[in-house]
C-alpha cells in the first residue's frame, strides 16, 4: 500500500536534504503510514517486540563488555557482572528475563497472525520473513544460554547439539563444526559468544524487510478485509498507533519489571547456578520454557519407522515443526482471511493453542508413561492442524459474511454496543 | 485488552505455581517452611542476622566449604552485613568507613586471613594478611586437594548455594535441622550420613533381610525417604558463642542465621533491587495511566 508522500520540506535546508538524501520524507512517510483504523490490542504485540530486541541488544552490549567467554572465567565474570559491576545485576537479570519476554512477545504475535489469516495472500512474505526471525531467535537465545557456562549451559549445548548426529551422513560431521570439536569445550563457548554477538544484528535485518514488507503490501486487520477507501478505513500510524503501542508497551513493561525486580531467578533454573561440570550429569536436563513444546514433540517419536530411527524421528518432527509454518500460506485454503468468520477454522484454532501450550507442559515432564502418549497426541493435533485442517476447512467450511469494508464493520461495532446495555437491562 | 491482560497473567500465574520438582533421584521429605526476612517485594535482610550466619559460617562451614565468590569488601557494601553508615567512636576522622576498603569491621575480618600475594621483585610468592579488596580464602587449595580431605566428596561452593538449589532457603535449613538416625531397614556405609531432605536413592542401601534373590525390595517395604551424604551434622547447640545474651544458641537459630547469610551471598544486591523495583513500577504505572488517557484523547473523535 504505496502512498502518496505528504511531506513538504519546510526550510531551505530540509528542501537542500530533500533533493540529495529524502531521509526526512522517508521518515515522516513511515510514521504517516495509513493504518488500518480497527486494529486491536492483538497487534500492538509488533511494536512490543521491536522494543525487546532494543532492550536485548543494549544489555547485551553493555554485558559484553564485562564477560569473558573462556571456560575457566565464564562463569566467574558472570558473578563479577552481578556483584561488581554498576548495575551489572540489572543488566543480566533484564537480558535474561528479556529473552523470556521477547519469546512470550513473539509467541502472542504469532498466534494472532494465525488467527486472522495475516499470512494469506498478499502478505506471504511478511510471515515467512517472520518464521525466519523467529528461527534467528532461536538460535541466538539457546547460544546465549550457554555463555554463563553453568550445568545447564553445558549440558543443553550438549544434549542439542548431539540431535545433528541423527542425521546420517552429514550428522557427525555438522556437530564437529557447530563445536569446534568433538565435545563442547572452549571452542564452543567461544563461538556460541561470537555468533550470539552477530545473529541480533541479522534479526535487527530482518525485522526491517519484514516492515518493508508490510508497508508495501498494507497492515492486516481483525477483519481481514483489504482497505477499500484510504480516508474512511485508516488513520495515520503517528500519532494514532504510536500511542496505542505506547501505551501497551508501558504494560507489557510492567510485566517485565515485576520479574526483573520481583522474581528474576524464576524463569531460570538453579543448575545454572553450579559452574559447569563434564563430569557430572544433572538428574533432568531441560532447555528453557521457551523451547519446551518443540522439545516436547522431539522427544513424542518413541518408535522407529522403518529405516528412521526414533532419534532421526524425533529430530525430523522438531525441524518440521517450524518448516510447515514456511509453506502454512498455501496449506490454508480459505479465502476468508480473518477466523472471526469462520466459526469452524475458530474452533481448531482454539484447540490448537491448547495443544502447544499443552506440549510447553509435557516437554518439562519426564519422557515416560501417560506423558509420552499425550506428547504424541498433541504432536500429531499439531501436524494435522497445518497438514489436514487447514486445507480441508478452506473448502469444506461454510463462512460468515464479510463486513462490505473497514468502516463498515466499525460502524456495525458502534450499534452491536450500543444494544449490548439495553439488553442487560431486560435481563 | 481484556483477553491480552489475562494471557498475561495466566502466564505470570502459571510461573508463580508451577513449583518445580523438588529434587531429583528418590523422594525426598517436603522441606520445612520458613518465614525468612527477606522474603516477599519488599523483604529485607536482618542485618544482625546476617553478621550472625557470617560468624556460624566462619566457625563451622569454613572448615569445608568455600564462598569464593565473595570478596571480604562485599561484607561492607551497602546492604552487607558490616556496612558502616558513619563510623564508630574512636576511629580517625579522615577515615570514611561507608566506604568498604576503609571499613574497620572488614579490615578486621580481612586482616585475621593469610593470603598468599606475589611474585615479589625476586620473584617469590609471600603471605600477607587479608585485605578488603581479597576473596575470602576457602579451605582447600583446589577440588583434588577439598575430595582427598573428605573421603572422595567435594564440599561445594557456599557463596551461590541459595540460588543453586531449588528453594533454596527451605532446602538448606531443613538440611541442617533434619538430621535423623537412619531408618533400620538401611545399612550405612562408614562416614555417611542419613538425611531425609538430602536427593539420593535409599533403594540401594537396604538391608539384605528387605530385599528378594534378586536384590529388589520385598513387597511392602517402604523406601525412606532422602539420602545419604558425606558430612555429618554440623551444627550442634552451643557451639557458637552469639554476643548477644537474648539470641538462642540452639542449632534452629544457628540454621536459620547462616541461612540468612548464605541468601545474603548468593544475592547481595537484592535489597537495591526490590527498592529500585518499587520506584521503577511506580514509574510505568504513572506512564502507562498517562498514556492511556492520551490514547483516550487522541482516539475520541475516530471510530474503532
Amino acid at each position: 500500500m504505496n502512498h502518496p508522500s505528504t511531506y513538504k520540506p519546510g526550510t531551505a535546508f530540509e528542501r537542500w536534504l530533500d533533493r540529495r538524501l529524502p531521509i526526512i520524507r522517508f521518515g515522516a512517510d513511515f510514521m504517516d503510514f495509513p493504518t488500518p483504523k480497527n486494529l486491536n490490542y492483538w497487534w500492538t504485540f509488533g511494536a512490543i517486540l521491536a522494543v525487546c530486541l532494543v532492550i536485548q541488544i543494549i544489555t547485551g552490549i553493555v554485558l559484553a563488555m564485562h564477560y569473558t567467554p573462556e571456560k575457566n572465567l565464564a562463569f566467574n565474570s558472570v558473578e563479577h557482572i552481578m556483584r561488581d559491576v554498576n548495575y551489572g545485576w540489572l543488566m543480566r537479570y533484564v537480558h535474561a528475563n528479556g529473552a523470556s519476554m521477547f519469546f512470550l512477545a513473539v509467541y502472542i504475535h504469532m498466534f494472532r497472525g494465525l488467527y486472522y489469516g495475516s499470512y494469506k495472500e498478499p502478505r506471504e512474505m511478511v510471515w515467512i520473513l517472520g518464521v525466519v526471525i523467529f528461527l534467528l531467535m532461536m538460535a541466538t537465545a539457546f547460544m546465549g544460554y550457554v555463555l554463563p557456562w553453568g550445568q545447564m549451559s553445558f549440558w543443553g549445548a550438549t544434549v542439542i547439539t548431539n540431535f545433528f548426529t541423527a542425521f546420517p551422513v552429514v550428522g557427525d560431521p555438522i556437530k564437529t563444526l557447530l563445536l569446534g570439536g568433538p565435545a563442547v569445550d572452549n571452542a564452543t563457548l567461544n563461538r556460541f559468544f561470537s555468533l550470539h554477538y552477530l545473529l541480533p544484528f541479522a534479526i535487527f535485518g530482518v525485522v526491517a524487510i519484514h516492515i518493508w514488507a508490510f508497508h508495501t503490501s498494507g497492515n492486516n486487520n481483525p477483519t481481514g478485509v483489504e482497505v477499500k477507501d484510504v480516508k474512511k478505513d485508516t488513520v495515520p500510524f503517528h500519532p494514532y498507533y504510536t500511542v496505542k503501542d505506547g501505551f501497551a508497551i508501558a504494560v507489557f513493561l510492567l510485566l517485565f519489571a515485576a520479574f526483573v525486580f520481583f522474581n528474576p531467578n524464576g524463569l531460570g533454573h538453579p543448575d545454572n547456578y553450579k559452574p559447569a561440570d563434564p563430569l557430572v550429569t544433572p538428574p533432568h536436563i531441560v532447555p528453557e520454557w521457551y523451547f519446551l513444546p518443540f522439545y516436547a514433540i522431539l522427544r513424542a517419536i518413541t518408535f522407529n519407522i522403518g529405516p528412521i530411527t526414533s532419534k532421526l524421528g524425533g529430530v525430523i518432527a522438531m525441524f518440521s515443526s517450524i518448516i510447515v509454518l514456511f509453506i502454512l500460506p498455501w496449506l490454508d485454503t480459505s479465502k476468508v482471511r480473518s477466523m472471526r468468520y469462520r466459526p469452524v477454522a475458530k474452533l481448531w484454532f482454539v484447540l490448537f493453542v491448547i495443544a502447544c501450550v499443552w506440549l510447553g507442559y509435557l516437554g518439562g515432564q519426564p519422557a515416560e508413561g501417560v506423558f509420552v502418549i499425550q506428547a504424541q497426541i498433541a504432536t500429531a493435533y499439531y501436524f494435522a492442524f497445518f497438514l489436514v485442517i487447514l486445507p480441508l476447512l478452506g473448502v469444506f467450511e461454510k463462512t460468515n459474511p464479510l463486513p462490505k469494508s473497514i468502516a463498515d464493520s466499525v460502524l456495525n461495532n458502534d450499534k452491536r454496543g450500543a444494544a449490548t446495555p439495553i439488553a442487560q437491562a431486560a435481563e | 485488552m481484556k483477553t491480552i491482560l489475562f494471557t498475561l497473567a495466566a502466564f505470570g500465574s502459571a510461573i508463580a505455581l508451577s513449583g518445580p520438582a523438588q529434587a531429583a533421584g528418590g523422594e525426598v521429605r517436603e522441606y520445612k517452611h520458613n518465614h525468612w526476612h527477606f522474603d516477599g517485594p519488599f523483604g529485607a535482610y536482618d542485618k544482625e542476622a546476617v553478621q550472625r550466619g557470617f560468624q556460624v559460617y566462619k566457625t563451622v562451614c569454613a572448615s569445608c566449604h568455600a564462598v569464593e565468590q565473595l570478596a571480604f569488601r562485599s561484607l561492607g557494601e551497602k546492604g552487607g552485613p558490616f556496612y558502616l553508615d558513619k563510623c564508630p567512636a574512636g576511629v580517625a576522622e579522615t577515615t570514611n568507613c561507608s566506604n568498604p576498603s576503609e571499613n574497620p569491621v572488614v579490615k578486621a575480618i580481612a586482616a585475621e586471613y593469610e593470603i598468599t600475594d606475589g611474585p615479589d621483585d625476586s620473584g617469590d610468592m609471600f603471605k600477607r594478611p587479608g585485605l578488603p579488596s581479597d576473596k575470602i580464602p576457602g579451605p582447600y587449595a583446589n577440588a583434588q586437594q577439598a575430595r582427598a580431605a573428605n573421603g572422595g566428596a567435594l564440599p561445594p561452593n557456599l557463596a551461590l548455594v541459595i540460588k543453586a538449589r531449588h528453594h533454596g532457603p527451605n532446602y538448606v535449613y531443613s538440611l541442617l535441622t533434619g538430621y535423623e538416625d537412619a531408618p533400620i531397614s538401611v545399612q550405612l556405609a562408614p562416614a555417611q550420613y542419613y538425611n531425609p531432605y538430602f536427593a539420593g536413592d535409599m533403594s540401594q542401601l537396604l538391608k539384605e533381610e528387605y530385599r528378594d534373590a534378586e536384590g529388589h525390595p520385598l513387597e511392602g517395604v517402604e523406601i525412606p525417604q532422602g539420602g545419604v551424604l558425606a558430612m555429618k551434622a554440623p551444627l550442634a547447640d552451643g557451639i557458637v558463642d552469639y554476643a548477644d545474651e537474648h539470641v538462642p544458641e540452639t542449632v534452629d537459630q544457628y540454621a536459620k542465621d547462616v541461612v540468612e547469610f548464605l541468601t545474603w551471598a548468593s544475592e547481595p544486591k537484592m535489597e537495591q533491587r526490590k527498592s529500585l523495583g518499587v520506584v521503577t513500577i511506580g514509574y510505568l504505572l504513572i506512564l502507562t495511566l498517562i498514556l492511556f488517557f492520551s490514547y483516550r484523547a487522541i482516539w475520541a473523535k475516530v471510530d474503532h
